[in-house]
């Protein structure tokens, strides 16, 4: 009994000091507190009462999703989600003839960089364009009513188009690069030991037409199988040229974690637009999968390389177009590149040597600073008062450091590793000085739990006064790298398609228009949608008939959009107030089927429906009898 | 003192004073904005429509509020579908031939009032005007009652028969309805109130004389 007694108050006493230790250690340790704004503070600045608007329009890329997410600033909402790259039953995007054939049979796309078009270096309210790493595409949304309108792509001999789409100041050109460098062209062979000299990267402009923002092929260049990541466009002094940033300088293949990061610096590669244009007028290509490719050591002048340090990723022109600025991720400095050292290094042939004939331009003669904002330094984004904002990933933080003294002033920590951030108006000549976004790749329970699939957190920073003060963290689905963002003010969307605006020839505006016709196989329906009904109620088929529905909405009022789901045919589309869509199928189950409205219209919405009656062809009712009943289960 | 007839023949061949003259034809001009502007407003309210569904009667046309982002007329027609009311078409109105001519004809009768000078014409322009605009009205009133009355027995929203306000407000469903005159009636009520005082303007130097 005794000797039990003691041990316990020995156990207590041992256990009472532990904890003692304990409370001191985690007093004296510098342990990092949950991050926290200034509650009363950061509600007011980004409450937006029932009834009010927001400033600006966030867009942000939807990563793997395929898709643009629509927020808006300061209360970080999602407003919207515009399908792109992948099919999106919300709107009926990938379900009707158009957009079907604008995804051109891809399921998936994986968005990494908006850019909003530009005039005079400004952001002009006309387009959106998004990259597809994945399948190499580029698409344009129009902000006159927020839809994918054109796909471009895949695009030739690019292989994991990641350096996009970024733009020229007026648009002239959407950059687009190589990250996984191929054998060319595209379908060639060759074992990846030959990597380093067989397989090839190219860089391009991509040329958007000024008036339809029709995209074509500008110009190609061939280049060595470095990884490209990261474009800019130059502008003022700069403008003419496009910088990527690249890592592998390397040629490794393996593990690139490792094999890529053996050589304390890579590469920046600075391309003469200008002069590629001219090569292209001369002539001065080579024909590679069918497109017009330079050869830099063939045609000089046109691409060169500046040395940056470790792995670098994002590269980005200051507003004046002064400045490169490109940041290793393996190294604690962003270097900052001269535009007038590199021309003037390219003018004097400052070179160090040469990657596949492209002059390597000398390091110390092109950089004006090296500066020391921290661990994993990502991107760089610019305010109006002569800031310079870098992301640092690793240490999951913002540094905020000045232009021309090169200092560090101000850093606020992120939750958590910080990938891209966004000034609005940083890639323009008018950047401005009120919000940063973090858009951070790790969340790590700062939501409600989830459970393992996380989503990304998009962190709102005031960035008005000395110090930056956290404001907001919206939860986003996977996964936003890069965003852009454009005042309310500066877009006017349409809300209803007028007469005028809907150019379909197969449109109808009046239900006694619409109806049945058949030529041999072919039927064609034209149907209205209009509350609380569709026009024709029912149509006949045959079996194996090639059906092809006109569905116009005649609503000429906001959100009175009709949704026209085919019950078990997998058809579902969306036509807004104004707007035709087609829907293509072959009637090849026969049966009664039943199509409906899918998007809550008015007080009789569930009345909205009709029938598609399919006659069986002669043959077809045995073969329904032999089909089992459980054959959709399986799919 | 009951007039004679003698004396209302009297008054009849007046020679209109030059201020009744100036009046008649200002009168004149005030009828030019009718062809201009609305003669009638229905404004509808309602929560979705906070900014109010608007439908313009105008002499010769039936005009919806339209915005980039709504066509009034249509949307007020897709609404009243449910309650089985016929669409409001411009077709159906032979008002809108009718109404412009007779204004055009009452133009012409005041400027011929202004060049021949004589009361008679002054008196008939103002009490067929005033038989006009009053018979403008009881039209007005019975298409609205005939809209409100002959509802489709088949729609699919069943609402008593009534008659959509022609002046005030009233509640309807979800909606509050103002219907109120528009500028063009406004500017039919200086016609005639002008008509009166040029009346009133030449001297009745008939009566001084008995």
């Amino acid at each position: 009994m005794r000797t039990n007694k003691k041990f316990v108050w020995c156990a207590l006493a041992i256990g009472v000091a532990a904890l003692m230790t304990a409370s001191a250690y985690s007093g004296c340790a510098r342990r990092p507190k949950i991050q926290r704004g200034d509650t009363a503070q950061a509600a007011i600045a980004t409450y937006v009462a029932p009834g009010d608007l927001d400033e600006s329009y966030l867009f942000y890329s939807g990563g793997q999703s395929g898709e643009v997410f629509v927020a808006g600033i300061p209360s970080m909402r999602h407003i919207i989600t515009i399908g792109v790259f992948t099919p999106y039953p919300a709107t009926g995007y990938g379900y009707d003839k158009e957009s079907k054939a604008m995804l051109g049979g891809y399921t998936w796309g994986d968005v990494h960089h908006p850019a909003l078009s530009q005039t005079n270096g400004d952001y002009d309210s006309r387009w959106l364009f998004v990259n597809d790493n994945a399948n190499n595409r580029i698409a344009r949304i129009d902000l006159r009513d927020f839809k994918t309108k054109e796909i471009y792509g895949p695009i030739p001999n690019v292989s994991g188009n990641h350096g996009s789409t970024f733009v020229t100041p007026n648009t002239e050109y959407i950059l687009s690069a190589t990250r996984f460098s191929v054998p060319l062209p595209k379908g060639t062979y060759a074992p990846i030991e030959q990597y380093a000299t067989t397989y090839k990267g190219v860089v391009s402009g991509v040329a958007v037409d000024p008036k339809t923002g029709h995209m074509s092929m500008g110009w190609q260049i061939l280049m060595p199988p470095f990884d490209f990541d990261l474009g800019s466009g130059g502008k003022g002094p700069s403008d003419g040229w496009a910088f990527w940033s690249c890592y592998n300088s390397e040629r490794a293949t393996g593990k690139l974690e490792v094999t890529s990061a053996q050589k304390d610096r890579d590469y920046i590669a600075a391309v003469n637009w200008k002069a590629a244009e001219q090569a292209m007028k001369n002539g001065k290509y080579q024909t590679i999968g069918g497109t017009k490719v330079i050869v830099p050591k063939d045609t000089p002048g046109v691409v060169f390389l500046m040395p940056c340090s470790k792995s670098p990723h994002g590269v980005d022109v200051t507003p004046d177009g002064k400045y490169i600025v490109g940041s290793g991720k393996l190294q604690s400095i962003t270097t900052v590149f001269n535009i007038g050292k590199v021309q003037d290094a390219i003018q004097n042939k400052k070179f160090t040597g040469d990657e596949d004939g492209i002059p390597v331009l000398n390091y110390d003669a092109i950089k004006d600073a090296e500066v020391n904002v921290g661990l994993g330094p990502l991107h760089t984004q610019f305010d109006d008062k002569g800031y310079a904002y870098t992301s640092l990933f690793v240490e999951s933080a913002v540094a905020k450091w000045k232009l021309g003294t090169w200092e560090v002033v101000d850093k606020i920590p992120i939750a958590y590793n910080i990938g891209h951030l966004c000034i609005p108006g940083s890639d323009t000549v008018h950047p401005t000085g009120k919000y940063l976004l973090a858009l951070n790749k790790l969340s790590h329970g700062r939501h409600i739990s989830v459970g393992p699939t996380q989503p990304e957190d998009t962190q709102l920073i005031d960035i008005s006064g000395d110090k930056m003060k956290l404001l907001y963290d919206a939860f986003t689905e996977p996964e936003p790298h890069y965003a852009q963002v454009i005042r309310v003010d500066r877009l006017k969307p349409i809300e209803v398609y007028t007469k005028e605006d809907n150019k379909d020839p197969n449109a109808i505006w009046d239900v006694k228009d619409a109806g049945v016709a058949r030529t041999g196989k072919n039927v064609v329906v034209k149907m209205v949608a209009v509350r609380s009904s569709f026009t024709p109620t029912s149509f006949e088929v045959n079996q194996g008939d090639h059906v092809i529905i006109y569905l116009t909405n005649i609503e000429q009022t906001t959100n009175e959009s009709h949704g026209f789901g085919l019950v078990d045919y997998d058809i579902n589309v969306l036509v807004d107030p104004g707007e035709t869509r087609t829907i293509e199928l072959t009637a090849n189950k026969p049966g009664v089927f039943a199509y409906y409205c899918t998007k809550f219209c008015s007080a009789l919405h569930q009345e909205m429906q009709g029938y598609m009656l399919v006659r069986p062809s002669a043959g077809a009712k045995a073969a329904l009898l032999r089909t089992p009943l459980s054959a959709g289960i399986g799919r | 003192m009951p007039m004679t007839s003698e004396a209302s023949r009297r008054f009849f061949d007046l020679n209109l004073s030059t201020r009744s003259r100036i009046a008649v034809l200002i009168a004149a001009l005030m009828l030019i904005p009718t062809y201009l502007l609305p003669l009638w407003n229905m404004t509808l309210y309602s929560n979705q429509f906070p900014d109010g569904l608007r439908l313009d009667i105008y002499t010769y046309k039936l005009a919806g509020n339209k915005t980039p982002a709504r066509d009034d007329l249509r949307e007020i027609n897709t609404l009243n579908h449910y309650i089985g009311m016929r669409p409001l078409l411009e077709g159906d109105f032979a008002e809108f031939v009718w109404i412009p001519l007779v204004i055009g004809f009452f133009l012409v009768f005041a400027l011929r009032t202004v060049v021949i000078g004589k009361m008679s014409n002054l008196v008939d322009n103002a009490v067929l005007f005033l038989y006009f605009g009053l018979f403008s009205l009881w039209s007005f009133y019975n298409r609205l009652y005939a809209y409100g009355h002959n509802l489709d027995p088949t729609a699919p929203v069943k609402v008593p028969s009534f008659t959509p306000t022609l002046f005030g407000s009233k509640q309807l469903a979800n909606f509050t309805v103002y219907s109120l005159p528009g500028p063009a009636s406004y500017f039919m009520v200086a016609f005639f109130v002008l008509l009166v005082a040029a009346i009133l303007l030449t001297p009745k130097t008939v009566r001084a004389a008995t």
